[in-house]
C-alpha cells in the first residue's frame, strides 16, 4: 500500500517542514473553561462543607501527636464505648449478612401474596428518620412493651436499633445480583448431579459473594456511625449502652472538643477504610464479570 | 418445605423488626381518634418545628440539586485529572456519622474558631442557627442527587447532545432542551431522596442546632425533646407525621426509580 | 469546492487515526468515505462536522475556514449511525429542533417541517415519538431533522449500518433519489463497497488513516490504485502472478496464447453462477462462470483446463 493518489483538485500547500499546529478552537476553549469553572465550584463546595470540617476533626483529634490521641481514645469511657460500638456493629453486620441474603432470596425466588408490599417495606428504614425509628422500637421493646419484652437500656436494645437501620443494605445489594443470576447454571449443576445445597454452595454463593460482602460492609459502616436510633433505646449509660456517636455528643455538650474529635477520628478512619474496601470489592467483582 | 421455612423466617423477622413496631405507633397515635393528633401537630411549637424543618430541607435540596447536576455532568461528560478522587469524595458523606458531621462543622464555623469568629464580627452566626443546620443537612444528603443522575447520564450517551450542537443549539440550549429532559425522572428521584433525607435528618442537626426550643428545633428534634419531657402524645403525633412523609417519599421513589425504556 | 480538508492529522492518545488527510468534496456531489473499520472514516466525518478537533490541518466549508468553528456554527447537517433521535420529543419537534433554536417564527417552522416530513414520507407520523418508529423511519426522521436547517453540507455516519438488509437496500436507492431532488452536498461513511458504488458519485477510499484513492466509482473499480483497493472492492484471485477478478477469467479446454494450465478441484453451483475452484501448480485459485458456460465446458473435478485473464480485464501484477 504505497501508492497514495491525491485528488487532482488538491493543490494543497504542501510546504516543507512540519504542518502548523491547529490553535485551540473557540469551542474547545469554552469547553475547557467550562470544565475548569465547574470543577473549581465543585471543589470549593466540597471543601467548605465536607473536606475542611473533616480535616478540622482529624486535626483537633490527632493534631497534638499520637500520644494525646491514644490517651484520648483509651480513657476507660472511650475504650468501653468504642469496643461496644465495634462489637455491636460486627454482630449486626453478621446478622445482616445471613438474614439480608435470606430476605433477598425469598424476595427473588419465592412468590406469595403481598410480596410487592414487603419489597417496598424493605426501604422503610432508609426513609424513616432515625429518631422515629428509635421511638418506634422503644414502643414495642421498651418498658411499656405490649409483648413484655423490655430491651430499653440494654445492649440488646442497641443491637435491635442497629438491625433496624441497617436492614436494607445487604438485601438491596444482593437482590439485583440474584435477579440477574443465570438460572441455566443451576440447572446445569443439577443435571450434573448436584443437590440443592451443593448447588447453592458451589454455584450461587460464589456469584453472590461480592454483593454480600459489599452490603455487609455498608451495614457495618452505617452501624458504627449510627446515632439517632440508639439515643432513646440505649438510655445512654456509660460503660454499658453508650455507643461512640452518643459519647461524642455528650463530650461536645460538656465542651471537651478534643476528646470528641479523637473518638470521631476513629469513626472517620473506619469509614474511610470501608469506602476504600468497597471500591476494591467493586473492582474485584467487576473483574470476575 | 425449605421454601416455607425460609419464607417464615424472612417474614417473621420483618414483622418484628419493621411492621409491628411501626404499626404500633400509628395505633397508639390514632387510638384516641384523629383529634388529639391534629391538636398536637398544630401547637405553636410543632408548627414552628415544621417551618424550620421545611426551610432547612428546601435550602439543602436546592443547593444539592445544583451541585449534584453540575458534578454529575463533570464526572460523566468531562475528562480531568483527579476524577477518581472526586468520585470517592462525593461518596464520603454517606459513611460519616451524622454526629461527626456536626462536630466537624462546629470546629470550623463555631464561635471559637477563626472562621466562626470572623463571620460573627460581620453579624453572621452559623452554629446554633439556621445556616449551620443547612450546612449539616447539605453534608449528609450530598451524594444523593449526583448518584441518582450519573448512571442515567452515562446511559444517555452524547449522541443526542452532539446532534443538537450540529443543529445549531448552543451549550445552554442543548442542556435545557436535550440533556435535562433526558434525566428528568432520575433527577426527580434524586430530589425526592434528598428531600426525604433532609426532612428526617436528626443527628447532625441535633449537634449544630443547639436544640433551642421554638428557635432551631426541627421536627425530629421536637420528637426527641417531647419524648424526654414525658409528652409522649406529642412525640408520637410528630413521629407519625414524619413516618407518613417517609412512606409518601418511599412510594414516590418507587414511581420515579429509573427503569428500562423510560 | 464545498469541503476542503487539508493535511489533517488526528491522534487518539498515542494512536494516530488520521495521517495527513487531504480531501476535496465538490459542491453538489454525493461522496462516499469508504474503507475498512478502524480506517478513520468516521473520525474524518466528525472532524468535518466539528465534533472532533484535528491536531493539525484545516477544514474549509464553502470557502470559509471552519477549523476553529464549533459544530454549532458550522451549519452542517449530521446524521448519526444510531439516529440520535431526541427521545422525549415528537417527530415534528425533532425535525423542528434546529429551527426552534434559531428562533424562527412558528408558522414558518410548521410549514418547513411538514414539507420535510413529506419529503421523507413521514407526514403521517408527525405526532409520534421516536420510540414508536421503526429503524428505517427513525433514520429518515434524522435525515429530515438534519436537512431542516438547510445545511451547506450533509454528513451521514454509516447511515444504514444499524438497519436490516432489506430496509438497507430500499433506503440506499431512496437516498440517491433524495439527493437528486435536494442537491445538497452529501458525504456519507460506509464500510460496504457495494453501497458506495451504488449510491455515490465519488468515492474516497480510506485505510489506516490515509487516503488510498479518490475517484468516481467506475474509475476506482476499473483502475484500482493497488492490491488493497482491488481486493477491498470485491473478490479477487491470483493467476499467473496477477490479481484478477474471478469473473474476468477465461476458462477453456484447449490451450491458448498466454493461458496457464490448471486442474479443476471443485465445482460449486451458486444458482445462476458457478464457482470453479482450481489448482494451478501448488496454488489455489477460482473462477466465476455462468451456468450455461460451465455446462457447455462440462467441468468436473479433475478436468484439465487453461485459464487466462480476459482481454481488457484489470489484472494487477503482484509479487509472487
Amino acid at each position: 500500500m504505497t501508492t497514495t493518489v491525491v485528488p487532482a483538485g488538491a493543490a494543497a500547500p504542501a510546504g516543507p517542514g512540519q504542518p502548523e499546529k491547529v490553535p485551540v478552537s473557540a469551542g474547545r476553549r469554552q469547553h475547557r473553561a467550562g470544565t475548569a469553572i465547574g470543577l473549581g465550584t465543585a471543589i470549593i463546595y466540597l471543601s467548605l462543607i465536607v473536606l475542611i470540617p473533616l480535616a478540622a476533626v482529624v486535626w483537633k483529634g490527632a493534631g497534638r501527636g499520637p500520644g494525646f490521641f491514644w490517651d484520648a481514645i483509651t480513657t476507660p469511657e472511650a475504650k468501653s464505648t468504642l469496643l461496644l460500638t465495634v462489637g455491636a456493629s460486627m454482630l449486626v453486620a453478621v446478622l445482616n449478612l445471613v438474614l439480608g441474603t435470606l430476605i433477598a432470596w425469598v424476595l427473588v425466588r419465592d412468590s406469595f401474596p403481598g410480596k410487592t408490599i414487603v419489597d417496598t417495606l424493605i426501604d422503610l428504614p432508609f426513609a424513616l428518620p432515625t429518631i422515629v425509628a428509635g421511638l418506634v422500637l422503644l414502643t414495642l421493646y421498651g418498658p411499656k412493651s405490649p409483648l413484655g419484652i423490655n430491651l430499653a437500656y440494654q445492649r440488646s436494645g442497641v443491637v435491635v436499633a442497629l438491625l433496624f437501620v441497617t436492614l436494607p443494605f445487604v438485601v438491596r445489594t444482593v437482590q439485583p445480583v440474584l435477579l440477574e443470576l443465570d438460572r441455566d447454571m443451576e440447572q446445569a449443576a443439577a443435571s450434573l448431579g448436584a443437590g440443592p445445597w451443593l448447588t447453592f454452595r458451589r454455584i450461587i454463593l460464589p456469584n453472590l459473594l461480592p454483593a454480600m460482602i459489599s452490603g455487609t460492609a455498608l451495614a457495618f459502616a452505617r452501624a458504627i456511625a449510627e446515632y439517632g436510633s440508639t439515643v432513646l433505646i440505649s438510655g445512654n449509660i456509660p460503660f454499658k449502652t453508650q455507643v461512640a456517636s452518643v459519647q461524642i455528643v455528650s463530650q461536645i455538650e460538656s465542651d471537651n472538643m478534643a476528646g470528641a474529635a479523637a473518638v470521631a477520628t476513629v469513626l472517620l478512619v473506619v469509614a474511610l477504610v470501608v469506602l476504600l474496601t468497597l471500591d476494591l470489592i467493586q473492582r474485584w467483582g467487576a473483574r470476575r464479570g | 418445605m425449605a421454601k416455607y421455612a425460609l419464607r417464615a423466617v424472612a417474614l417473621g423477622y420483618l414483622m418484628f423488626l419493621l411492621v409491628i413496631p411501626t404499626g404500633l405507633i400509628f395505633w397508639k397515635t390514632f387510638s384516641a381518634g384523629i383529634g388529639p393528633f391534629f391538636e398536637a401537630l398544630t401547637s405553636p411549637s410543632a408548627l414552628h418545628a415544621f417551618q424550620v424543618t421545611l426551610i432547612v430541607a428546601v435550602w439543602a435540596v436546592v443547593l444539592n440539586t445544583i451541585f449534584g447536576v453540575g458534578t454529575a455532568l463533570l464526572l460523566v461528560r468531562r475528562q480531568f485529572p483527579g476524577k477518581r478522587v472526586l468520585n470517592l469524595l462525593v461518596d464520603l458523606p454517606v459513611a460519616v456519622s451524622p454526629v461527626v458531621v456536626g462536630l466537624a462543622l462546629i470546629l470550623v464555623y463555631g464561635a471559637f474558631s477563626p472562621a466562626g469568629a470572623a463571620l460573627a464580627k460581620v453579624g453572621i452566626q452559623i452554629i446554633f442557627s439556621l445556616p449551620g443546620m443547612v450546612l449539616a443537612t447539605v453534608f449528609v444528603s450530598l451524594p444523593l442527587v449526583v448518584r441518582a443522575i450519573a448512571p442515567v447520564l452515562e446511559e444517555l450517551g452524547t449522541d443526542q447532545e452532539q446532534a443538537a450542537l450540529t443543529l445549531g443549539a448552543n451549550p445552554i440550549q442543548t442542556f435545557v432542551r436535550i440533556t435535562l429532559p433526558g434525566i428528568r425522572w432520575a433527577l426527580g428521584y434524586g430530589i425526592v431522596l434528598c428531600l426525604a433525607r433532609s426532612l428526617g435528618e436528626y443527628g447532625a442537626v441535633a449537634v449544630v442546632s443547639g436544640r433551642i426550643v421554638d428557635q432551631t428545633q426541627t421536627l425530629t428534634l421536637f420528637v426527641e425533646e417531647r419524648f424526654t419531657n414525658f409528652e409522649e402524645g406529642q412525640a408520637y403525633a410528630a413521629s407519625v407525621a414524619l413516618a407518613l412523609i417517609a412512606v409518601v417519599s418511599l412510594l414516590l421513589t418507587k414511581l420515579l426509580r429509573p427503569k428500562e425504556d423510560r | 469546492m464545498a469541503i476542503e480538508v487539508r493535511d489533517v492529522n488526528k491522534n487518539f492518545g498515542k494512536t494516530p487515526v488520521l495521517k495527513d488527510i487531504t480531501v476535496d468534496v465538490p459542491s453538489g456531489s454525493l461522496t462516499a468515505l469508504l474503507g475498512p473499520s478502524g480506517g478513520g472514516k468516521s473520525t474524518l466525518l466528525r472532524v468535518i462536522a466539528g465534533l472532533e478537533n484535528p491536531d493539525t490541518g484545516t477544514v474549509v466549508i464553502s470557502g470559509v475556514d471552519a477549523t476553529r468553528l464549533s459544530p454549532q456554527r458550522r451549519n452542517v447537517g449530521f446524521v448519526f449511525q444510531h439516529y440520535a433521535a431526541f427521545k422525549h420529543l415528537s417527530v415534528f419537534r425533532n425535525v423542528a429542533f434546529g429551527l426552534e433554536v434559531r428562533k424562527q417564527p412558528k408558522d414558518k417552522i410548521r410549514a418547513r417541517v411538514m414539507e420535510l416530513l413529506e419529503l421523507v414520507h413521514l407526514q403521517d407520523f408527525a405526532e409520534r415519538y421516536p420510540g414508536q418508529l421503526s429503524g428505517g423511519q427513525r433514520q429518515r426522521m434524522a435525515l429530515a431533522r438534519a436537512l431542516a436547517v438547510e445545511p451547506q453540507v450533509l454528513l451521514l455516519d454509516e447511515p444504514f449500518g444499524a438497519l436490516d438488509a432489506q430496509v438497507r437496500k430500499e433506503l440506499r436507492s431512496w437516498l440517491r433519489r433524495l439527493h437528486d431532488e435536494v442537491h445538497v452536498t452529501t458525504v456519507f461513511v460506509t464500510h460496504d463497497q457495494e453501497e458506495a458504488i451504488e449510491v455515490a458519485d465519488r468515492i474516497v477510499l480510506l485505510a489506516d488513516g490515509k487516503v488510498v484513492q479518490t475517484g468516481s466509482p467506475h474509475e476506482i473499480y476499473d483502475h484500482p490504485a493497488n492490491e488493497f483497493v482491488m481486493s477491498f472492492l470485491g473478490p479477487v484471485t491470483r493467476i499467473d502472478g496477477h490479481l484478477v477478478r474471478p469473473h474476468d477469467i477465461e476458462v477453456s479446454l484447449d490451450p491458448s496464447p498466454g493461458a496457464t494450465e490448471a486442474i479443476v478441484s471443485r465445482v460449486v453451483r451458486l444458482g445462476f453462477e458457478v464457482r470453479v475452484e482450481l489448482t494451478i501448480g501448488e496454488q489455489e485459485a477460482f473462477a466465476q462462470l455462468t451456468r450455461a458456460h460451465a455446462d457447455q465446458l462440462g467441468l468436473a473435478p479433475g478436468t484439465a483446463v487453461h485459464v487466462r485473464p480476459a482481454a481488457g480485464a484489470k489484472a494487477l501484477p503482484v509479487p509472487a
